[in-house]
């Protein structure tokens, strides 16, 4: 069972991009990956307002993910938490995971030659903290949510 | 090892309050201040790492060993730098006087150090920026309240209703106020924004006038005209603090809103409908009174009208409303030590002319654009040198190629700056500053409800052979006869020497960054608000009679914008939140989420010439032309093209901002002494560009 998820409250959400850049200074990532991307849909008129809404994604860490068993290092990896995430030392950047996920969420670093993507911040979450593009959130609109299990 | 460093970021002038974290020297992670702004920052900020990282900064001094702008320089040491400056500052003493050297730098909370060592210097040509940019709502603000534009802050979170002219401000994002706004609509609070075109700010808007552009003072005076029908306005507070209201009314009177509206190009009832609401929601309604407003000929006017309206609603000293900012002495705690207070003030007047020749206007920092006057006419006297810290004119002010004919009188040009500016490029010196990670600065004021003292602490070493801003100028005063004005050596001395007033130390600030001058929100009492406005008669003035008699009218009669003639459009521009205009262009993080600009069009118009999304056009002003991809969209007047300003930098250092996209103040060409000059701003909407499809075809490409 996946424990944690990202959630955007989209209202609140200003389209900054403030999230990519927290992500990668975080990482520090070279130009070229980035592990969460802000989009929107082209304007169009809500009772005379030019409106659109914000989208943010990063990978799902899939509950059944594509990535992990097509590794044939065995470095995409999948925590008890649900955090799917790479082994640097064992990844060979074949990519391979990138052509197993279906949207093409693993990217080259290259300044390793090796996969990344998001990994929750796991070192972060580690510590008792929250991820980065989460702590930094300019108006404070993305959410690290622990999911519970309902009883019924 | 481990530690956390206090800091203030540097990427815009906002100066958010941040944490910065260093292992071994190298800094990890950068946060917004938790105390502050719970660790929130936008793109930008957290970019800062990559400015640190980046190469293409100045590393040394550098003097110009070509022709100005030829990019021939030669790396020397700081003491021969700063020895070459001082020698060329004493030369041009000699022959023209100190006054002939102008200091110039971006506004802000550190301004008081450039203006003590210019006086220091015995010129009294101490200026910034704002010309180019605020001056119309600061003297608007002035010409109202006898208060500047930073004499209230804005109670946003707990408004009902916020309305912006143009002020586009979840995209010249402040941490901080953004999240008010968003707190504003979380509890419900409407948005209404004017605009010629659509932006981040409108799209979270409850109501939208797309207005004709430079239409904003028509708006703002069929407002007030419908306020006063309505009787929207907060009559005892009118009757209590206000001077000249009949006056005002009358000369509204002919501004209705069924004109207003058609002048604008919206609809009256929706106009009405606003008039009705925020007549509801007062006194917790709040007019921005705009920000960037050199745009048009009556910004000033325009400006003034929203301070009006602010008035209107009584939303003076009142949750929601605009609130007077609080110091120490609010506090009953002695200010900070100012470097401008240990250094006699020049006696001479001002090159500008501000304080004899312009008697109404603010005399702090004047009006940057007027010395290409003084440098090209040699009246009232001549400017010779320039000094510029952290202001890049080629960036701010139009037509740079006036410009440079105007600087090309002076015998000498510095830039003190963190990257190359375009003017640095330009420029005798570079005197390359440490980037704000790696210095320290003084310690600030910041007012408020519960104000503060602030700094700024090293976070890293610099990277190159560059320092801190207070010690490159101590250490050019000490070669200028006047060290002794600035008596400290390191950061911690001005520090302890600043605070020696005010009680606090500087280990006062490890805790959290910053001290806190009063536990509680302190607010005036709004039935004795007697002695807080600054005018002539005590009261907040609809009509100023001290600038009436100095032949500035309270109000002026509306004329309408000219419509640009056939196949030329107004060129407007504003900002994007991943860039700080013109200075992160470069950077590696924000180039790589915004390499360049594009021409929003509106989309009828784009298809009469032929204009597709993404097609290449060419943009012309009169002799300087730009070529950038469009952007067809109906959400854009079509009067009016726009793009972001900031682009078509031309320092080849800067490999990645180099000739990517388009300047939008290389094509104001004329602009560069049009001034509006009640309001000293100048007006750089007021430029019709060509427009075309590029004869660049983005399709076809021949390779052999
Ligand atoms: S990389 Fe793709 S397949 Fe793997 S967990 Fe993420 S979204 Fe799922
Ligand atoms: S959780 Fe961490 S790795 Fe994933 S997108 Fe956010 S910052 Fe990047
Ligand atoms: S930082 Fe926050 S507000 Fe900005 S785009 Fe990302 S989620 Fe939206
Ligand atoms: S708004 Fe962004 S760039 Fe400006 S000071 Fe704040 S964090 Fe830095």
């Amino acid at each position: 069972m996946n424990k944690y998820m990202l959630y955007l409250n989209s209202k609140r959400c200003i389209g900054c991009h403030g999230c990519e850049i927290h992500c990668k200074a975080n990482k520090d990532l070279p130009v070229g990956p980035i592990l969460c991307e802000i989009s929107h849909e082209p304007l169009k008129s809500v009772k005379g307002v030019p409106k659109t809404e914000f989208f943010f994604r990063s990978c799902y860490h899939c509950e059944d993910p594509y990535c992990v068993p097509i590794c044939p290092t065995g470095a995409m990896k999948k925590r008890e938490d649900g955090i799917v995430y790479i082994d640097e030392d064992a990844c060979i950047g074949c990519m391979a995971c990138a052509g197993a996920c279906p949207w093409n969420i693993p990217q080259v670093n290259p300044a390793t030659g090796k996969a990344v993507k998001c990994d929750y911040c796991m070192d972060r979450v580690d510590q008792g903290l929250r991820p980065a593009c989460v702590t930094k959130c300019t108006t404070r609109a993305l959410k690290f949510v622990t999911l519970q299990v309902v009883e019924s | 090892m481990k530690k956390t460093v206090w800091s203030m970021c540097g990427m815009c002038s906002v100066r958010c309050p941040i944490k910065v974290e260093v292992e071994d020297g190298r800094v990890t992670w950068i946060e917004g201040n938790p105390h502050i702004l719970k660790g929130s920052l936008c793109a930008k900020g957290s970019a800062g790492v990559a400015l640190q990282k980046d190469p293409e900064r100045p590393q040394q001094p550098l003097i110009r060993s070509g022709g100005r702008g030829a990019g021939k320089w030669e790396p020397v040491s700081w003491y021969t730098a700063l020895d070459y400056v001082a020698e060329r500052v004493e030369k041009i003493k000699e022959k023209y006087g100190s006054k002939a050297i102008v200091m110039s730098c971006r506004g802000g909370p550190w301004q008081d150090l450039i203006k003590a060592f210019c006086h220091a210097l015995g010129s009294p040509n101490f200026t910034n920026h704002d010309s180019a940019c605020g001056r119309n709502v600061h003297h608007a603000s002035k010409s109202v309240y006898g208060l500047g534009r930073k004499g209230f802050i804005y109670d946003i979170a707990k408004a009902k209703h916020l309305v912006c002219f143009g002020r586009n401000l979840l995209a010249s994002l402040r941490v901080a106020e953004a999240n008010q706004v968003m707190d504003m609509l979380d509890n419900g609070g409407s948005l209404t924004y004017v605009d010629v075109r659509q932006t981040l700010t409108g799209i979270k808007a409850t109501r939208f006038f797309q207005v004709r552009p430079g239409t904003d003072y028509a708006l703002a005076l069929g407002m007030i005209n419908e306020v006063i029908k309505q009787e929207a306005y907060d009559k005892e507070f009118v009757e209590k603090y206000t001077v000249g209201f009949d006056h005002m009314a009358a000369f509204v009177e002919p501004y209705t809103a069924d004109w207003a509206a058609k002048e604008c190009g919206i609809k009256v009832k929706k106009l009405k409908d606003f008039v009705s609401e925020i007549g509801q929601q007062r006194p917790k309604v709040i007019f921005h009174p705009g920000w960037m407003l050199s745009r048009y000929r009556d910004s000033f006017y325009a400006s003034r009208c929203l301070h009006i309206l602010n008035v209107l609603m009584g939303n003076i000293e009142t949750e929601g409303g605009q609130l007077f900012p609080k110091g120490p002495g609010d506090c009953g705690i002695k200010g900070l030590r100012t470097f401008s207070s240990n250094v006699p003030k020049p006696e001479d007047k001002r090159a500008d002319g501000v304080g004899w020749k312009y008697k109404h206007f603010d005399k702090g920092p004047g009006l940057f654009h007027l010395y290409y006057e003084a440098m090209m006419t040699g009246e009232p006297y001549p400017i010779k040198g320039l000094i510029c810290y952290r202001h890049d004119p080629f960036n701010c002010f139009p037509d740079v190629a006036t410009q440079k004919e105007a600087l090309d009188n002076c015998e000498l040009l510095v830039s003190i700056d963190t990257h190359y500016s375009e003017f640095g490029w330009y420029c005798d010196v570079i005197l390359p500053e440490s980037m704000y990670l790696e210095r320290e600065t003084p310690v600030a004021t910041q007012k408020g409800l519960k104000p503060r003292f602030i700094y700024r602490d090293r976070a890293a070493e610099p990277r190159y052979n560059t320092k801190p801003s207070w010690e490159i100028l101590k250490m050019l005063a000490d070669r200028l006869g006047f060290g002794e004005m600035f008596p400290f050596q390191t950061a911690e001395d001005m520090w302890k020497w600043q605070l020696e007033p005010t009680g606090y130390s500087i280990e006062d600030f490890q805790d959290k960054g910053f001290v806190s001058l009063s536990d509680t929100p302190i607010m005036y009492d709004r039935e004795n608000l007697e002695g807080k406005f600054k005018t002539a008669s005590g009261k907040i003035e609809f009509v100023n009679e001290s600038w009436e008699n100095l032949g500035i009218p309270s109000f002026k009669p509306y004329e309408s914008p000219k419509k640009p003639p056939k196949g030329r459009f107004r060129l407007v521009f504003g900002r994007s939140p991943v860039h700080a205009h013109s200075h992160t262009i470069n950077n590696p993080f924000l180039h790589e989420l915004m390499p360049e600009n594009t021409l929003w069009i509106n989309k009828r118009v784009a298809t009469r010439l032929g204009i597709n999304e993404g097609d290449w056009v060419d943009v012309i002003g009169d002799s300087q032309m730009g070529t950038i991809r469009a952007h067809v969209t109906e959400f854009i007047h079509p009067e009016a093209v726009y793009t972001v300003h900031g682009f078509g930098r031309q320092v080849p250092l800067q490999s990645r901002a180099y000739h990517a996209g388009m300047s939008d103040q290389k094509l104001q060409e004329g602009l560069l002494l049009m001034m509006d000059e009640a309001g000293g701003g100048l007006c750089l909407c007021e430029k019709f560009v060509t427009v075309r499809r590029s004869s660049r075809n983005p399709r076809r490409r021949v390779e052999l």
